[in-house]
C-alpha cells in the first residue's frame, strides 16, 4: 500500500512537471468581458469554497481511518442514530452549511450574474447576427456603421496539418478565414440561430455561449474590453466537422472598426455586382469556393463519402439539365440544389452570393470528371435571376 | 459456521436443466442475477475498449488512428453501453442476486418476467452495435454518431445507426422497466415477517427508489425517441422548426429521463455501500431514518432538475433561476448521507479489506464529482463549464467513480457469497489502487483541459490542449488494462479458492450472511422471521 502511494505521488509529480513547461492556463483563460470576469469570479469562490469542504472532510476521515482502526484493537461504539441534542445538532451542520453555501453565499451572487447575462438590450450599440451552419459561422451586422456587411468564417488549417504531413501551425484549428470584427468597449448584441443542426458559439475569454437553435433566435451579448485576437470553438456536436468550426474575433478600436467597416463595405459592393464571365474565370473561382466550402462533404475530388454525402463525379444533377424551355431554373436541378438545398445538403442562397454560386456550379460541371452537355456555363445573371 | 452446501443439493427442487438450457430457460434469481453481472462485465469491456480507441485517438493533435465520423460513433456508443448495458444491468445483477437474500424471500416475485427482462438485453447490445460491423459491408454508415444524447436536427439528419440506437434503447427501457415492476412487487410483498420497510435493508431502500424511477422516466425516453422516428421517417415535425416543432423540446424529454437516470445508477450505490460500510467499520450504519429520507428526496429532485443540462440552449430568466436552485437544492440530501457514511466509520472498528478500500475511495471520489456538480449548477459558470472536458471530467466522478467503482465494491463485498470462495485479497487491493491512481490520472488533467476551453466530442484540438490529453490517455490505458486484473480475480474466485464462511466478514449484518456460502439454489425454504 506503501508503495501504490509513492507510485502516486510520483505521478502527480510528473504530472506537474509536464504542465509548468506548457503553454496553457490552470483555470479559465483570461476574462475579456464583464460577463466572463463574473464567471471567474464564480469559478474561483465556488472552487475556493469546495475545496475547503473537501480538506476538512477529507482530513476528518483520514482521522478516523488511521485512528479506528480494528488493527490498533480499537473498540467500536454504538451509535446508530442521533439521539442527544448535541447529536443532532452536529447532524444539522453539514445540512447548514451547505443551505448556506447553495442559496446565500452562492445563490444570491448567482442571481445578479443571470439576470446580467441574460440583459442583451440594455445599452447595447450594435447588433449582430450569428448563423452557424455545418461547419462553418456566418456573421452579419445588422445595424450601425458595418451595417450590411455580412460574411462566412471557415476553418483556414489546411488538410496536411490535420493529417500530419505539415507541421501544425500555432493557431493549429483555431484559425479562419474571415474572422468576426467587433469594437472594443461596446455592447453588443447577437441573435444566434442555425441553418441545420444545433450549434454553439463560444470563446472561452468571453463567457458566454449559447446554443444556436435552426428556426429560432437565441439571443446574447459580448462586451470586449481589450483589443487582441480571441479564439473559441463549436461546443454543441453537430456531425463530423464538430471538431473543425473555430470562432475567431478579433476585437479592435472603435476608429479602426469604422475603416474595416467602410473597406469591407466596397469590397461586398464590388463582389455584388454582377457581371457576364468567361467559362475560365468561372471555373478559376468556383474552385475557390468549392474546396472551402463543399469539398468538406464532396470531396476535393467529387468522388463524395456515400451513402451519406454522394459523389458528384458523373452525378445525374450535376451533368444534367438545369434551365427548362422557359429560361427557368427546373426543381431538383444543379441550381435548385445548391440554392435551396435538400437533406442533409444545406440551402447556400443566404451564404453565397450570386458570382460564387455561379462560379461553384460551372467548375462542379466541368471539373471534378466532369463535361456536362447542357447548361455547362451558369452566369450569375442567372442566378440572381433564379432567387427573384 | 463452514456449513457446506452439499446437504442443499440433493432436495428434489433444486433440479435444473444443464449446459445452455438452464440459462436460457432458468427462472431462477441467482441465475439471472449471474447473467446480469456477466453480461454487464462483458460489455463494460466492450464500451471500456471503445473509449480507449478515442483516447488513443486523443493521445496527440491530429487525425492519427481514425476520422471523425468514426470517432463520433465511438463517443456516442461508448456512454449508450456504459450507462445502459454496464452500469444499469450491473445493479439490475445485484439485486436479482441480494433482495431476495436480503428481505428473507425464496426467489423474486414475477420469476419468468425475470428471465424475459434480461434476454431482451443481448438483442439489444447487438443491435446497438451492428451498425459497426453493417457498415464493414458496406450497408450504413456505422452507427449512431450524435452522442448519447440523439439531440435533433443532428439524429434527424443521420444514418441507420440513429435507428438502429433507437431501436436498441426501446428494448433496454423495456427490459429495465420489466426489472423494475419485478423488484418493486419483491419488495412489497415478499419481504420476511417482521420485516417493515423501515427495517429493509438500505440496499432494498435504493433498488425501491430506483425502480420507481425507471418507470416514472423511461417511457417518456420511449416517447422521446419514437418521435424521433417519426420525424425521421414518417413526416412529422415534432423536433423541425420549419414544420411548427421545436429541437429544444427533444432536450426537455431526453434529460426528463436523463436526469433520473444519473440516480437510477447512483441510487443502489447507495444502497449498498453503507452496508459495506458498517461490516468493516464493525457498527451498525449511522442515522438509518436519515438516509431513507435523503434518498427520497433526492429521488424526488431527481425529477424536476432536468434542464440544467441545456442551460445555454437559451430559456426564460425565472427557468434558469428555478433549475438553478432546484439543482443546488440535492446536495442538502446528499449532504446528510455524506455525513451518515462518514459517521458510520466514525470510531468503528474499521479494517481495508478490498470492498472497504474500494468504498473509502468511492467516498473521496464521488465526493469530488459531487462538489463540482454543486459548481456546474451555477448558471453562469455553467456558460463556460457546459460541453467542456470539465463536465466530462465532473460526470466521470460521479459515474466511474461513484457508479463503477461503487459496484466494484459490491462484487468483492458479495463475491464470497455467491461463489463461495475467497478472491485473492492482495489482487483485489492492487486493483483498487490501480483503479484509483489510474482514474484520477485519467481524469483530474480533463478538468484543467476543460478549464482551458476545450470542448468535449472533438476528434483534434487546439496545441495547448495536448500535454494534459497525453496524461489523460496514459491514465486512461492503465485504467482500462487493469480492469483485466478484475476480470482474472473474478473469474479464479468463480473456480476456487479458499472456502468462504457463511458469514464471510466479521462484521457481516443481514439476512443473506445466514445462508451458505454459495447459497442454495432455492434461497429460503423456510421464511426467516425478523424482530
Amino acid at each position: 500500500m506503501q508503495g501504490m502511494k509513492k507510485l502516486g505521488v510520483g505521478a502527480f509529480a510528473l504530472f506537474l512537471s509536464l504542465s509548468a513547461r506548457a503553454d496553457f492556463t490552470w483555470n479559465f483563460p483570461e476574462p475579456v468581458t464583464p460577463m466572463a470576469l463574473d464567471t471567474l469570479h464564480v469559478h474561483n469562490k465556488f472552487m475556493l469554497i469546495t475545496a475547503v469542504i473537501f480538506v476538512a472532510v477529507l482530513a476528518i476521515m483520514i482521522y478516523s481511518i488511521v485512528t479506528h482502526r480494528h488493527s490498533k484493537g480499537y473498540k467500536p461504539v454504538a451509535d446508530k442514530a442521533p439521539s442527544t441534542a448535541v447529536e443532532i445538532f452536529w447532524t444539522l451542520i453539514p445540512f447548514a452549511i451547505l443551505l448556506l453555501i447553495d442559496f446565500v453565499i452562492m445563490g444570491i451572487p448567482a442571481y445578479h450574474s443571470v439576470v446580467m447575462m441574460e440583459d442583451t438590450r440594455d445599452q447595447s450599440t450594435m447588433v449582430i447576427k450569428i448563423t452557424g451552419s455545418q461547419w462553418r459561422w456566418q456573421y452579419e451586422y445588422l445595424d450601425g456603421d458595418a451595417k450590411g456587411i455580412k460574411f462566412v468564417s471557415n476553418l483556414a488549417t489546411s488538410n496536411d496539418q490535420m493529417h500530419n504531413e505539415a507541421d501544425k501551425g500555432e493557431h493549429y484549428l483555431l484559425e479562419v478565414d474571415n474572422p468576426l470584427v467587433l469594437p472594443v468597449g461596446e455592447k453588443v448584441r447577437i441573435l444566434m440561430t442555425a441553418s441545420d443542426v444545433l450549434h454553439n458559439w463560444w470563446v472561452p475569454q468571453f463567457g458566454s455561449s449559447r446554443v444556436a437553435v435552426p428556426g429560432f433566435i437565441r439571443e446574447t451579448w459580448v462586451q470586449v474590453e481589450k483589443a487582441g485576437v480571441y479564439r473559441g470553438q463549436c461546443k454543441e456536436l453537430c456531425g463530423k466537422g464538430h471538431g473543425y468550426m473555430p470562432v475567431v474575433v478579433n476585437a479592435v478600436s472603435k476608429e479602426e472598426f469604422a475603416q474595416w467597416a467602410n473597406k469591407k463595405q466596397d469590397e461586398q459592393k464590388a463582389a455584388n455586382d454582377v457581371k457576364e464571365m468567361t467559362k475560365d474565370e468561372l471555373v478559376a473561382q468556383g474552385k475557390v469556393v468549392y474546396e472551402k466550402n463543399c469539398a468538406v462533404c464532396h470531396q476535393v475530388t467529387g468522388a463524395g463519402l456515400p451513402p451519406a454525402f454522394p459523389a458528384l463525379t458523373g452525378s445525374k444533377i450535376a451533368t444534367g439539365p438545369i434551365f427548362g424551355a422557359d429560361g427557368k431554373y427546373q426543381k431538383d436541378s444543379h441550381l435548385d440544389r445548391v440554392l435551396n438545398g435538400k437533406g442533409v445538403m444545406p440551402a447556400w442562397k443566404a451564404t453565397l452570393n450570386d458570382t460564387e454560386i455561379a462560379a461553384v456550379i460551372t467548375y462542379e460541371r466541368n471539373a471534378l470528371g466532369n463535361t456536362a452537355a447542357v447548361d455547362a456555363l451558369v452566369q450569375p445573371a442567372q442566378v440572381k435571376a433564379a432567387r427573384e | 459456521m463452514s456449513t457446506t452446501t452439499v446437504a442443499h443439493h440433493d432436495e428434489h427442487h433444486d433440479d435444473h436443466p444443464t449446459g445452455i438450457m438452464r440459462w436460457l430457460t432458468t427462472t431462477n434469481h441467482k441465475d439471472i442475477g449471474t447473467m446480469y453481472l456477466t453480461f454487464s462485465l462483458v460489455m463494460f469491456l466492450v464500451g471500456g475498449s471503445m473509449i480507449l480507441g478515442i483516447r488513443a485517438e486523443l493521445f496527440k493533435p491530429g487525425l492519427q488512428l481514425m476520422n471523425p465520423e468514426f470517432f463520433n460513433q465511438l463517443i456516442g456508443v461508448h456512454a449508450l453501453i456504459m450507462i445502459f448495458a454496464a452500469l444499469m444491468p450491473a445493479a439490475t445483477g445485484f439485486a436479482n442476486w441480494m433482495l431476495p437474500l436480503q428481505i428473507g424471500a425464496p426467489d423474486m416475485a414475477l420469476p419468468r418476467l425475470n428471465n424475459w427482462g434480461f434476454w431482451i438485453l443481448p438483442p439489444s447490445a447487438i443491435l446497438l452495435t451492428l451498425p459497426f460491423t453493417l457498415a464493414l459491408f458496406g450497408v450504413g454508415d456505422g452507427a449512431l454518431a450524435t452522442g448519447w444524447t440523439f439531440y435533433p436536427p443532428l439524429s434527424v439528419q443521420g444514418g441507420i445507426g440513429v435507428d438502429f440506437a433507437i431501436f436498441a434503447v426501446h428494448l433496454l427501457g423495456i427490459s429495465s422497466v420489466l426489472g423494475s415492476i419485478n423488484i418493486i412487487v419483491t419488495i412489497y410483498n415478499m419481504r420476511a415477517p417482521g420485516m417493515t420497510l423501515m427495517k429493509m435493508p438500505m440496499f432494498a431502500w435504493g433498488w425501491l427508489i430506483t425502480a420507481f424511477l425507471l418507470i416514472a422516466t423511461i417511457p417518456v425516453l420511449a416517447g422521446a425517441v419514437t418521435m424521433l422516428l417519426t420525424d425521421r421517417h414518417f413526416g412529422t415535425h415534432f423536433f423541425d422548426a420549419a414544420g411548427g416543432g421545436d429541437p429544444i423540446m427533444f432536450q426537455h424529454l431526453f434529460w426528463f429521463f436523463g436526469h433520473p437516470e444519473v440516480y437510477i445508477l447512483l441510487l443502489p450505490v447507495w444502497g449498498f455501500i453503507p452496508q459495506i460500510l458498517q461490516t468493516f467499520s464493525r457498527k451498525p450504519m449511522y442515522g438509518y431514518k436519515a438516509q431513507v429520507y435523503s434518498l427520497w428526496s433526492i429521488g424526488a429532485l431527481a425529477v424536476v432538475v432536468w434542464a440544467h443540462h441545456f442551460f445555454t440552449a437559451g430559456m426564460p430568466v425565472p427557468a434558469l433561476l428555478y433549475f438553478m436552485y432546484s439543482t443546488m437544492a440535492i446536495s442538502l440530501p446528499l449532504a446528510v448521507l455524506f455525513y451518515c457514511w462518514i459517521r458510520t466509520m466514525w470510531k468503528g472498528s474499521m479494517s481495508f479489506e478490498t470492498p472497504m478500500l474500494f468504498t473509502v475511495g468511492w467516498i473521496i471520489l464521488f465526493g469530488i464529482g459531487g462538489l463540482t456538480g454543486l459548481v456546474l449548477a451555477d448558471v453562469a459558470a455553467d456558460a463556460q463549464y457546459h460541453n467542456s472536458y470539465f463536465v466530462v471530467a465532473h460526470f466521470h466522478y460521479t459515474l466511474f467513480a461513484g457508479g463503477i467503482m461503487g459496484i466494484m465494491a459490491g462484487v468483492y463485498y458479495w463475491l464470497p457469497k455467491m461463489t463461495g470462495h475467497m478472491y485473492n485479497e492482495k489482487l483485489g487491493k492492487t486493483h483498487f489502487w490501480l483503479t484509483a491512481i489510474s482514474f484520477n490520472v485519467t481524469f483530474i488533467p480533463q478538468f484543467f483541459v476543460g478549464l482551458a476551453g476545450m470542448p468535449r466530442r472533438i476528434p483534434d484540438y487546439a496545441l495547448q490542449f495536448a500535454e494534459f490529453n497525453m496524461i489523460s490517455t496514459v491514465g486512461a490505458f492503465v485504467l482500462g488494462l487493469s480492469q483485466l486484473l478484475f476480470v482474472y480475480i473474478i473469474l479464479s474466485c468463480v473456480k476456487g479458492g479458499k472456502k468462504a464462511t457463511d458469514n464471510v466478514w466479521e462484521g457481516a449484518q443481514g439476512l443473506e450472511w445466514t445462508l451458505p456460502s454459495p447459497p442454495p439454489y432455492h434461497s429460503f425454504t423456510e421464511q426467516p422471521v425478523v424482530k
